[in-house]
């Protein structure tokens, strides 16, 4: 059982854990590899990261950095989602160099939750942390063979809008919307996804 | 595809935009992305109110994110003020609440009362 409907709020959920740690980049990756049937998703930051200790202790929800409520859910759940979809979870830390969280599914798991809207998700990111540089990568590896990429660096792109024009603004976002959704089209159209009958 | 000689072109007339309306922000708008806001739907919540803001051509409200707030219970949810006024605290703004917030509090100026969390003092 997990609350979260889709692939893309665990995304969100982690990635909001490598913003509050200070990160200035973060790094998502997605994997679809629907030959090896396996789908990984993978979080880097470079934020203050953790001893060796709270990374141990990370997967139990009773431990938490946050003190408005006693309980952090987000890394348990994500665990749990990975582990019952025939994957694996993972979470490497440093202190002072930051911290990278990882998840495989089997790709064709019947539990396993849709991506979802990835859009609407680094959207969300790219608004809510005006400040901080998203590296965003979605491959897929075809079945037969293909491989397609996606990448979308806010590094690049504040780099033609300078100082005076936030990534937030309106007509900028309009712009990102339409720049990811024919990026993940792209990666989908003509895909054959195995069925699981 | 979207290429980055288009973006140039935004940045141009978005700066532009940015020097005529000199007066700044109409509002800000806040949506709590904690683990149990995001559960909840604030990510719908959140891409909901930059569609409708976009959709009215609105780009004087500054919108942003804050993490669970302890109000778990009333997720999502979405704070609202407008300039220099008080922080308005709105609990179950559900992605379907959207364009009735931005219509009646963002543009109109009146918080709605009903959807409001009441804290205790």
């Amino acid at each position: 059982m997990t609350i979260f409907r889709e692939l893309s709020q665990h995304l969100l959920d982690i990635f909001e854990n490598g913003a509050k740690a200070g990160a200035t980049l973060i790094t998502l990756n997605i994997v679809e590899d629907f030959a090896a049937d396996r789908l990984l998703l993978e979080v880097r930051d470079n934020g203050s990261g953790m001893d060796a200790e709270m990374v141990r202790r990370v997967a139990d929800p009773w431990v938490t950095t946050r003190t408005t409520r006693k309980v952090g859910l987000g890394i348990p759940f994500l665990k749990q989602a990975a582990e019952m979809c025939g994957g694996e979870f993972g979470i490497e830390s440093e202190p002072g160099v930051g911290t990278r969280t990882w998840a495989t599914f089997q790709h064709s798991h019947i539990d396993r939750p849709p991506l979802g809207d990835l859009v609407g998700t680094v959207l969300c990111m790219i608004v809510g942390f005006p400040t901080l540089e998203v590296l965003f990568q979605h491959t897929v590896h075809t079945a037969n063979g293909e491989t397609r990429e996606f990448t979308l660096d806010t590094r690049e792109l504040r780099a033609v809008l300078g100082e005076d024009l936030p990534l937030s603004d309106p007509e900028v976002l309009g712009f990102l919307r339409e720049t990811l959704t024919e990026g993940e089209a792209h990666l989908r159209a003509g895909v054959e996804v195995p069925s699981l009958a | 595809m979207k290429s980055l000689e288009e973006l140039q072109k935004i940045k141009e007339r978005a700066l532009e935009r940015r020097r005529m309306s000199a007066e700044g922000m109409r509002a800000r708008v806040v949506v709590a992305m904690g683990t149990c806001g995001i559960a909840a739907g604030a990510r719908d919540t959140m891409t909901a109110i930059l569609n409708e803001l976009e959709r009215q051509q609105i780009t004087d409200v500054a919108v942003t994110q804050t993490g669970c707030i302890g109000l778990c219970e009333f997720e999502p949810i979405v704070q609202v003020q407008l300039r220099e006024g008080e922080m308005v605290t709105y609990g179950k703004l559900t992605a379907d609440r959207v364009p009735t917030l931005i219509a009646r509090h963002v543009v109109g100026g009146e918080p709605i009362d009903d959807w409001t969390v009441k804290q205790k003092a």
